[in-house]
């Protein structure tokens, strides 16, 4: 059951449940931070509106600067922005920044150490209509193998502000992860959310299986296990918005009290969430895990939903994997 | 404000620049790799800025008023290590751990690993991009210290680079000079032939930067130079440094086969036989800084 000491929307099964972009969640963590610390700075390169950056650029013009479609450019200068005492945002869709000036960012901000909060926009095969050239599903992969940078895969909008507003409190590279699409608000202004913790959002007594989600994925990880507990299959569902570095200590739990698990990630399985995962179990307490995920595969153009259930991103893929490691874990 | 240069002051740092450059041979030497045409062409351009130009502390490295030197082609910093050496950042006796284990010496420069270098660099074409968010933050913040970023021309084949010039040229910032190190060379041969930059002057001039150009290795000119580039208002500016690669050692000037090897690696053509060329090398350099100790 939705576990209610977290304080999760009540009624987030409802058909009317309401939907918002992790984006815009981005765009009032970043003018919150802007109002509460005049250090905050925001780059921009050419898709400021879609960003969301637009609130904070209207807010604060002096602190806000165009690059124009230039993303090394922007990871570069927000690199010497970040080693000056300032705080700097840059904004753009993944597949260009992390992607395009990945080395870049390695070496400028990330081996620099330079306090830089790095959001990538449009990512995952939610982006939709645009296609596989702008729907990023690597992202994670490149940037988690950095050392020394923190990332954050938000599964909601009011979480997408939250750790936004966090990422402030770190002095050092981070990585932000957003989506383009609508997607379900599942948790509430008064969840909690602390950056390097997981929480249990669908808590069973004794789960057969966990489910760790990150991103906005988890509202159909929350499904399969509604769906599941009529079948009298009994699983939990953890919360993972920071992939990295990984809670370590509900991750083992968990798996040491379900003995089986799922990862779930809008993204390719290879590099992503569910290898950080398993790189920890198979090397604190191996059980057998199943991965929802791109299976060595690039999407294509689409409605979001349709994407979704082809790629086997959904609750139904979901729960196949839920009973397929199972099945594992008994053999 | 950077005085200009008394003749008494210009022989001590043509004298530091020759001592740079043996400083340069023996980390090399010491390291058995690394690069030795760009930072003896560089050395006389270090010495008029960590002996003249600069307003630095280099036992206050992170004083907020300093001026910024920032290295973009960060494969050079063996000139940059003498120069920090000599000015008194850290112990002449460290150089000799350049590129071993264990060294702050990176074999190309990190930020966090010695106080005094200002940006991480090796990877070209990024070093204009972060002096500008540094003149930025300067700007912000009111202060009046000067960035000053050193280039090469090879590396003016990054399209990064243009994208910082756009950027700068956008927002006006003439708290920022960028020196180039012209020396004509790149890794595989000479620029002109690997991918041709002229006009470099009206290719800096058309992206509406204020273009000088100097002998890199008439260190009042370059004072001077650097002297007008700060006055410039409105305007990044840009001084475009000719440079003789391997400058000091005969055998090593105007020659891209040492861009990126040390001395007694390899036999190359002009040159003494390995196990010849430091000794050499350092005993030129010797007979260069007795004729200046003669004045």
């Amino acid at each position: 059951m939705l576990n209610t000491t977290l304080k999760l929307k009540d009624n987030v099964f409802d058909k009317d449940v309401e939907q918002r972009s992790t984006r815009e969640g981005y765009g009032e963590g970043l003018l919150a931070v802007g109002k509460a610390d005049d250090r905050v700075v925001a780059l921009s390169a050419d898709v400021t509106g879609s960003t969301k950056t637009d609130l904070f650029a209207k807010e604060f013009p002096e602190r806000f600067f165009q690059c124009g479609v230039a993303e090394q450019d922007m990871a570069a200068i927000a690199a010497g922005f970040g080693v000056s005492g300032k705080i700097a945002f840059i904004s753009s869709y993944a597949t260009f920044s992390p992607g395009k000036n990945w080395e870049t960012i390695r070496t400028t901000i990330v081996y620099n150490q330079s306090n830089v909060k790095i959001a990538g926009h449009h990512t995952g095969i939610v982006t939709g209509a645009d296609g596989a050239t702008h729907q990023a599903t690597e992202d994670i992969a490149i940037i988690r193998t950095l050392p020394d940078i923190q990332v954050i895969v938000p599964c909601d909008s009011i979480e997408a502000k939250k750790a936004t507003i966090a990422s402030v409190s770190v002095d050092g590279p981070i990585y932000l992860r957003f989506t383009r699409d609508k997607t379900p608000v599942m948790t509430t202004d008064e969840t909690p959310f602390e950056i390097g913790k997981a929480y249990e959002f669908w808590k069973e007594e004794k789960p057969e299986v966990v489910i760790f989600g990150t991103g906005h994925l988890l509202f159909h990880a929350l499904v399969a296990a509604k769906e599941l507990e009529k079948e009298k299959i009994a699983v939990s569902v953890v919360n993972v918005a920071t992939v990295k570095p990984l809670d370590k200590t509900v991750i083992v739990n968990m798996a040491k009290k379900a003995g089986a698990a799922v990862c779930v990630e809008d993204h390719q399985i290879a590099g992503g969430f569910g290898s950080a995962v398993a790189e920890l179990l198979a090397s604190e307490y191996p059980v057998p895990i199943e991965f929802i995920g791109l299976a060595d595969t690039f999407a294509e153009s689409g409605k979001p939903a349709e994407l979704i259930e082809k790629y086997g991103l959904g609750s139904n893929a979901i729960k196949k994997a839920v009973k397929k490691v199972i099945a594992r874990k008994k053999s | 404000m950077i005085d200009e240069i008394s003749d008494e002051k210009l022989l001590e740092i043509e004298k530091k620049a020759v001592r740079i450059r043996e400083l340069i041979i023996e980390q090399l030497v010491e390291a058995g790799s690394g690069h030795t045409a760009g930072p003896l062409g560089m050395a006389d351009i270090f010495a008029a800025f960590y002996f003249h130009i600069l307003n630095h502390d280099p036992k206050n490295p992170d004083w907020e008023d300093r001026d910024r030197l920032i290295l973009s082609n960060g494969h050079i910093c063996p000139v940059r290590y003498a120069a920090m050496a000599l000015a008194g950042y850290f112990p002449q006796e460290e150089l000799k751990t350049f590129r071993k284990i264990n060294s702050r010496l990176q074999g190309h420069p990190h930020r966090t690993s010695l106080p005094g270098i200002e940006t991480t660099s090796g990877p070209l074409g990024e070093g204009i991009s972060q002096s500008i968010g540094m003149a930025l933050s300067a700007k912000m913040d009111g202060k009046n210290h000067h960035i000053y970023c050193f280039t090469s021309d090879g590396e003016h084949e990054e399209g990064n680079t243009w994208e910082a010039l756009m950027f700068a040229a956008k927002y006006k910032i003439d708290n920022l000079c960028v020196v180039i190190d012209r020396n004509n060379i790149q890794i595989d041969g000479f620029t002109e032939d690997v991918m041709p930059l002229e006009v470099l002057s009206s290719k800096y001039a058309s992206f509406n930067w204020q273009v000088f150009e100097v002998d890199a290795h008439n260190i009042r000119m370059v004072v001077d130079t650097v002297r007008e580039a700060c006055a410039v208002h409105q305007k990044p500016s840009v001084i475009i440094a000719h440079t003789i690669p391997g400058k000091g050692v005969s055998f090593m000037e105007n020659r891209f086969e040492w861009h990126g090897i040390p001395p007694d690696t390899a036999d190359v053509a002009g040159a003494p036989p390995k196990g010849e060329q430091a000794k050499k090398a350092l005993a030129e350099l010797r007979a260069i800084r007795e004729k200046l100790d003669g004045n």
